[in-house]
């Protein structure tokens, strides 16, 4: 029962996360320089579309009925109109969002597919000269701009050597009958390439150095040592005992990995002018088109504070000793 | 180096005013000890030889630059020396499209990253300690607030978040700091916090406490030497988020047009079409630069970890 009463409690700090930052958003929009109602009003909309904008944000109200209502908006799923599109900025953002997912979890599948591997390997290979060149290359992964290894690899594999395109999710032109149809088109699949690469260098990287520590910890353990004993074969030893108990930790990082990338989806997506959440945040921020902005925010924002509330009962969930306290 | 003399000394002071006082004719000694600097891992001392030249450059960056970053330069011939490639007309490392020097633009770039990068890290290393001191030593409802806090700031997606405050804030190396400031003290005060529910058990706290020590001084005394390295450890890591932080926002083009940074030079780069040209002398430069920097920081800080945990030592 103890376990009902945490996650109930977990649920209660994820409404009030959530909370927090729908207000910090709404203060930060508010805040900034120049006509409040630029938050949601074009000088370009016709009159009677500003009044309908006027009257659905209660703009000409103070500012804490601003609040309330946007509120209330927020939980009808009501976010405005875009500037640029002239469209519900959710209808946007949702058109949006599969280009994004689909780049977030193909970088970070043959990012996780390759890091546990990798990562057991150097565990089993402890002290080699493999480990001790590795490791210090793996850290130099992590230290490289995400967008700068996007800007080399589309020099190299795009511009030099004419490999992929050099950007988008189709060449001009094309025709896709549905979504799906387009998802699993050549021309598609050759454009995701590259961004994904990119992301995956970027970062497999966190599950490498993960599936590796928790190897050596999980060696130390006493029923590796009886297995041993056993007389199992050191492949037996490491992957079927080691290995299967040194994963579950990884996994559950894999939450928390879905909500990094999605921040470095914004850069990468720039440089590949991948049609996504990232690079419309950026244009949106860039071209003030300030509703299209906030969704996009807080679209982001929301996969992030699902996805660590994910990690947190994954991790409980798969290891019972960790305790809710 | 006077710059990192000159930060040492405000974070003990700031921290540990106690170390620092007057009267310990050995401060200085005293300090690399409690730093604990970690110089028996090759790959820590060749981060801390990194940081040396980093810091050297960035302090002698005009006598190394040969040319004005900013300025736009002519041939001999009175072209605009514009695209021109490495060693060409005497440029070392070749010139942009709007016919600036790359190697000085890569020298002076030093210094926005070391500017920007030690004062976000001691920003966030010091807010951190700070908050994760009184979280863990006063606990019950104190503790409740700055945890609910830290939980919001883990809420919020970082690189928007910094986007959107350096877009509606006048474009400015400062954003990033702030921004960083504001949301990543979270990751050090969670860290410092559960060190501090440890230390506070221990048995010399506990004395101090019966002798009748106030807080404060129990705080700083006893408990903020001991978390001093771990704070180091994350202002280092912090270090290199920040280069890399306004290396992505000025590549968005919502950085400081006034100061020469690497991430100015890569997205210069990137919008003169310098991928289509081939000028890798132009826009690989930046990006090894950047790597060096954050690698060394993360070397360093690995050499930390086993200096700290020697259980993870191996």
């Amino acid at each position: 029962m103890s376990n009902f009463k945490a996650v109930g409690s977990r649920l209660l700090q994820l409404a009030f996360v959530l909370w927090a930052v729908v207000t910090i958003l709404f203060l930060m929009f508010r805040l900034m320089p120049g006509n409040p109602m630029a938050a949601y009003i074009d000088p370009t909309f016709t009159l009677e579309q500003q009044q309908q904008l006027m009257a659905q944000f209660g703009l000409d109200k103070p500012l804490w009925q601003q609040y309330l209502i946007y509120l209330g908006n927020l939980l009808q799923g009501e976010l405005g109109q875009s500037f640029r599109y002239r469209a519900p900025v959710g209808e946007r953002i949702f058109e949006l969002l599969p280009n994004t997912l689909i780049l977030t979890f193909s970088s970070l599948i043959v990012a996780y597919a390759f890091g546990i591997l990798a990562g057991a390997y150097l565990a089993w290979r402890r002290g080699s000269w493999v480990e001790q060149a590795a490791i210090p290359m793996v850290l130099t992964t992590r230290a490289m701009p995400e967008f700068w290894l996007g800007m080399v690899l589309l020099a190299i594999f795009s511009f030099s050597l004419g490999w992929f395109p050099a950007g988008g999710t189709r060449n001009p032109g094309a025709e896709y009958s549905g979504l799906l149809d387009l998802y699993t088109s050549r021309d598609f699949l050759a454009h995701l390439a590259l961004p994904a690469a990119t992301l995956a260098i970027y970062s497999q990287g966190l599950p490498l150095l993960l599936m590796r520590s928790n190897m050596l910890d999980v060696m130390k353990e006493d029923f590796v040592t009886m297995a041993r004993i056993k007389g199992l074969s050191n492949w037996t030893v490491v992957v079927r005992h080691a290995a299967r108990n040194a994963l579950l930790p990884v996994m559950t990082s894999f939450a928390i990995a879905v909500g990094y990338q999605l921040q470095g989806n914004v850069v990468v997506e720039s440089v590949f002018s991948w049609p996504g959440l990232g690079r419309e945040l950026v244009n949106a921020v860039a071209a003030s088109d300030y509703p299209l902005a906030q969704g996009a925010f807080l679209m982001i924002a929301l996969v992030v504070i699902f996805m660590n509330l994910l990690a947190d009962l994954l991790y409980a969930f798969l290891d019972p000793r960790i305790s809710h306290a | 180096m006077p710059e990192v003399a000159a930060v040492k000394t405000s974070v003990s002071e700031a921290v540990v005013p106690e170390v620092a006082a007057p009267r310990r004719p050995n401060i200085i000694a005293r300090f690399f000890r409690t730093l604990r600097l970690p110089v028996n891992d090759p790959f820590a001392v060749a981060g801390l030889v990194i940081y040396l030249i980093f810091i050297a450059t960035a302090i002698f960056a005009d006598s190394i630059a040969t040319h004005d970053p900013t300025e736009i330069l002519y041939t001999p011939s009175y072209d605009l020396a514009a695209d021109l490639r490495p060693g060409q007309d005497g440029f070392l490392m070749g010139t942009t499209s709007l016919g600036r020097d790359v190697f000085s633009q890569l020298i002076h770039g030093s210094r926005s990253a070391l500017l920007i990068g030690v004062t976000a890290a001691f920003m966030v290393a010091l807010i951190g300690s700070i908050i994760g001191l009184v979280a863990g030593y006063f606990g019950r409802w104190v503790d409740a607030v700055l945890m609910r806090l830290a939980d919001i700031a883990f809420g919020i997606p970082f690189l928007p978040f910094v986007i959107v405050l350096a877009a509606f804030l006048k474009p400015s190396i400062w954003n990033v700091v702030l921004a960083m400031a504001l949301v990543l003290w979270r990751d050090t005060a969670r860290v410092i916090r559960s060190q501090v529910l440890t230390l506070r058990t221990r048995g010399y706290v506990e004395a101090a406490r019966v002798a009748g020590s106030s807080d404060f001084r129990i705080i700083l005394r006893h408990i903020a030497p001991n978390i001093l390295p771990l704070s180091f450890l994350y202002g280092s890591i912090a270090i290199g988020w920040a280069i890399l932080t306004e290396a992505s926002i000025s590549f968005l083009g919502f950085g400081d047009p006034d100061s020469i940074s690497w991430g100015y030079m890569l997205q210069d780069a990137f919008a003169s079409q310098a991928l289509a040209k081939q000028a890798y002398y132009w826009f690989v430069p930046p990006g090894v630069c950047i790597i060096l920097v954050v690698s060394a920081g993360f070397f360093i800080t690995r050499g930390y970890e086993n200096i700290l945990f020697p259980k993870l030592n191996r």
